[in-house]
């Protein structure tokens, strides 16, 4: 109350013509915004509760509900804008530090909507994918640098381990402990359905899911948990998380208080402790440091898996690609700054980091220059939000992709971006056991399904427009995109040309 | 018990050997391999020479005996199983272990203990027979780090910023600490006979390994070092 008064951000807006006092909506909300007045006989609500997370208006059987954003207004100021006055505020009444959840949400330019992809005309003509094979499949690895024979002259046909997938993209690295059971349960199933992979995040491998193994990325962060022989040997292959690009530079925490039961045996860790991540893997200074904690996974592992590094994308990225792809780590995992998080202190997440597009061109770049691009693959995450976004990333130069939030929003989340409070009416972002059951894994996982299958589809029709029939003669294809609107300097980063060049 | 002469080996062809024996093994003329052990479970290792760096990586029950000192990132996510070193060791030894039992002879570098937790019945346990570098213990969340102090040397037993971000798990010193400057949110407190008798087991391990009377080391002034709360960012943040 007084000054740090906040008015509620959203408007609940019931047509009481239309609804029945079915309660429905009462039962939906986990914030306690609804509620049945027995004295009135009618619902009312408490709107300072809302997050906006859309399921009341998903679940109303009358479509009595809406919810808009309050135009209750601070006086207009095009400096001081309105979520900068309510986080001073915030911060004023608490003293704490801005705690987010989800990818930036400023206004920071998205490139991918600045890039248009080419088509055959005429000359080379494009192809159908509906009458001729086209290929998605990619391998990701250490390729050989040339072509080897033995003393008969026959092929040298071994390859260091690959990951192999149906298509480009993947499911980024999220917790079990930041999203629920259920959550971890759909993405697997998926995967392995997809012929992808999911990734574990650094929350450990619940024992259910040791079954999805060819089709799961373990992780291994600076808090090491949940790491031990049986969870390195699982995977299809190892993630060393080295920064996330909704915080880069930071560790994480998971709260004491999240810390239950099947969190705590699968991140093997006390209830009720706090599940610190240090910002930095205190065992790692240099590419030296690096490159022993990737080799000590090899020999953890017999040299049978990938060794995944994801960095997220800062200012020398180019240079510090080049020093991973020379530690011996087989796939660089390049997480931009749109990327999404359960938490995320709100100045790190809006401004610390830069757009994946970007980083994503210079490290290729920068790979080829130095002859060393066949040393790794390149995963590019931190945004990709369509079909489109992948056909991008590749022609940029990317192998593969992991998307995190779009994968969600197939498992119904709907950005209300409030993952931090536990409290995920969808079952996602939450461990409350009531909640979690809402998110019916059988549905999730189709869900996710027909979302790939779809982009799978829409690929092969772009593809099949240039002409291309195999994805990887697509990546680094930068003759295929075209920048619009762009700067000289914005265009020669990413190696394009301009619109009508 | 097989037998294998490092001298001419890298660290992958040592560690071949190794894998693809079983029973236990002594390695004689080691020389800097890296890795030795990483993962392995049930067996002795007997070590000359000097082993490199991630000694017993993931070790998951062996047990690594070596005679001589050790490099950098001993035991580094160390489940289960036994390293004991006779001599002293590089930098952080330790890295978020969480079973098992470290003993040092001598000295330990920087960064020992760094992250290391406890889970259900896994305690790990690292106990250094002489002093310990700087950020000793940083963010420890479970399980017990002794330090003894019997080096010749001059330092005093631990170096600089040790527990910083501590939440879980005690850290002994034998020394009534005060030359050594704490973080705010750890307490020390000179050891109960209770908190003695927690780790009269661990030293008397110690004096039977390496020699000495546990008697009479456990006679000496020791510091219990334990963290204020397990949820040290609990305070720090507001919901945007």
């Amino acid at each position: 109350m007084g000054i740090d008064y906040i008015y509620p951000q959203f408007e609940v807006i019931r047509n009481d013509g239309r609804c029945t006092n079915c309660r429905i909506c009462e039962k939906q909300c986990a914030n306690g915004v609804h509620v049945y007045d027995s004295v009135k006989k009618r619902m009312v609500c408490d709107e300072s509760k809302c997050v906006n997370c859309q399921r009341c208006v998903c679940f109303c059987p009358a479509h009595a509900l809406k919810i808009a954003k309050n135009d209750c207004t601070f006086r207009e100021n095009a400096n001081w804008d309105e979520d900068t006055i309510k986080e001073l505020y915030k911060q004023a009444g608490s003293g704490g530090v801005l705690l987010s959840s989800m990818g930036n949400p400023k206004r920071f330019p998205v490139y991918w909507d600045r890039i248009l992809i080419n088509a055959s005309q005429v000359t080379n003509p494009s192809i159908d994918p509906l009458r001729e094979p086209m290929e998605t499949r990619v391998f990701l690895g250490k390729k050989p640098s040339a072509i080897q024979r033995d003393e008969q002259g026959k092929l040298k046909c071994e390859l260091p381990p690959q990951i192999e997938l149906s298509m480009p993209v993947m499911f980024s690295a999220m917790s079990y402990g930041s999203v629920s059971y259920n959550a971890h349960a759909c993405l697997a199933k998926a995967a392995q359905e997809l012929g992808i992979c999911y990734n574990t995040g650094e929350g450990g491998l619940h024992e259910d899911f040791y079954v999805y193994g060819e089709n799961t990325i373990v992780q291994v962060a600076s808090g090491r948990f949940g790491v031990y022989k049986d969870y390195l040997e699982a995977g299809a292959a190892i993630e060393i998380k080295m920064g996330q690009g909704a915080k880069p530079g930071i560790g994480g925490h998971l709260p004491g208080a999240k810390i239950t039961g099947d969190v705590s045996r699968t991140r093997m860790v006390p209830e009720g402790t706090d599940a610190i991540s240090p910002a930095p893997h205190h065992d790692i200074y240099s590419i030296e440091d690096l490159g022993q904690l990737v080799y000590s996974l090899k020999e953890a592992t017999n040299h049978r898996k990938p060794i995944i590094v994801k960095v997220a994308a800062v200012h020398n990225i180019a240079a510090i690609a080049s020093g991973i792809a020379r530690s011996g780590a087989d796939i660089i995992a390049i997480d931009g700054f749109r990327g999404g998080t359960g938490a995320a202190p709100t100045r790190i997440r809006d401004n610390v980091g830069i757009p994946i597009e970007l980083a994503l061109a210079a490290v290729d770049q920068r790979l080829r220059d130095e002859g060393i691009r066949n040393n790794v693959s390149l995963i590019v995450g931190g945004s990709i939000r369509s079909s489109a976004d992948v056909i991008k990333a590749v022609a940029l130069g990317a192998d593969a992709c992991y998307i995190g939030t779009a994968a969600l929003l197939a498992l119904g989340c709907h950005l209300c971006r409030s993952c931090q409070t536990g409290k995920c009416n969808w079952g996602i972002a939450t461990q409350d056991p009531e909640l979690v059951k809402r998110l019916d894994v059988h549905v999730g996982s189709q869900r996710l399904i027909n979302l790939m299958t779809a982009w799978r589809h829409e690929i092969k029709e772009m593809m099949g427009g240039m002409g291309v029939n195999s994805i990887e003669a697509l990546k680094g294809n930068r003759l295929m995109l075209r920048g619009i609107g762009m700067t000289d300097r914005e265009l020669a980063i990413l190696g394009i040309s301009h619109a009508g060049e | 018990m097989l037998c294998i002469d490092a001298s001419h080996m890298d660290y992958q062809q040592l560690n071949a050997e190794i894998k693809s024996s079983s029973g236990d093994i002594s390695i004689t003329g080691c020389f800097g391999q890296r890795f030795i052990g990483a993962g392995l479970e049930h067996r002795h290792i007997d070590i000359s020479g000097t082993p490199g760096n991630a000694l017993g990586a993931y070790l998951n029950g062996a047990c690594i005996e070596v005679q001589g000192n050790a490099q950098d990132a001993v035991g580094d996510t160390m489940n289960a199983g036994r390293i004991i070193v006779h001599g002293s060791i590089g930098d952080a030894a330790g890295y978020a272990m969480r079973g098992g039992e470290l003993f040092v002879e001598g000295d330990a570098g920087y960064r020992a203990g760094i992250h290391m937790k406890a889970y259900g019945d896994k305690i790990p346990v690292m106990v250094i027979g002489g002093k310990a570098g700087s950020f000793l213990g940083e963010y420890q969340a479970g399980g017990v780090i002794i330090v003894l102090g019997l080096s010749e040397s001059s330092r005093p037993i631990v170096s600089n910023f040790p527990c910083t971000g501590m939440h879980g798990g005690k850290l002994f010193l034998r020394s009534d600490c005060k030359n050594i400057l704490l973080p705010k949110q750890v307490t020390g407190h000179s050891a109960t006979v209770d908190d003695l008798t927690e780790i009269s087991g661990y030293v008397q391990a110690y004096c039977e390994l390496f020699g000495g009377s546990y008697e009479e080391l456990l006679h000496s002034p020791f510091t219990v070092i334990t963290p204020d709360n397990q949820n040290p960012y609990k305070q720090m943040y507001v919901l945007n």
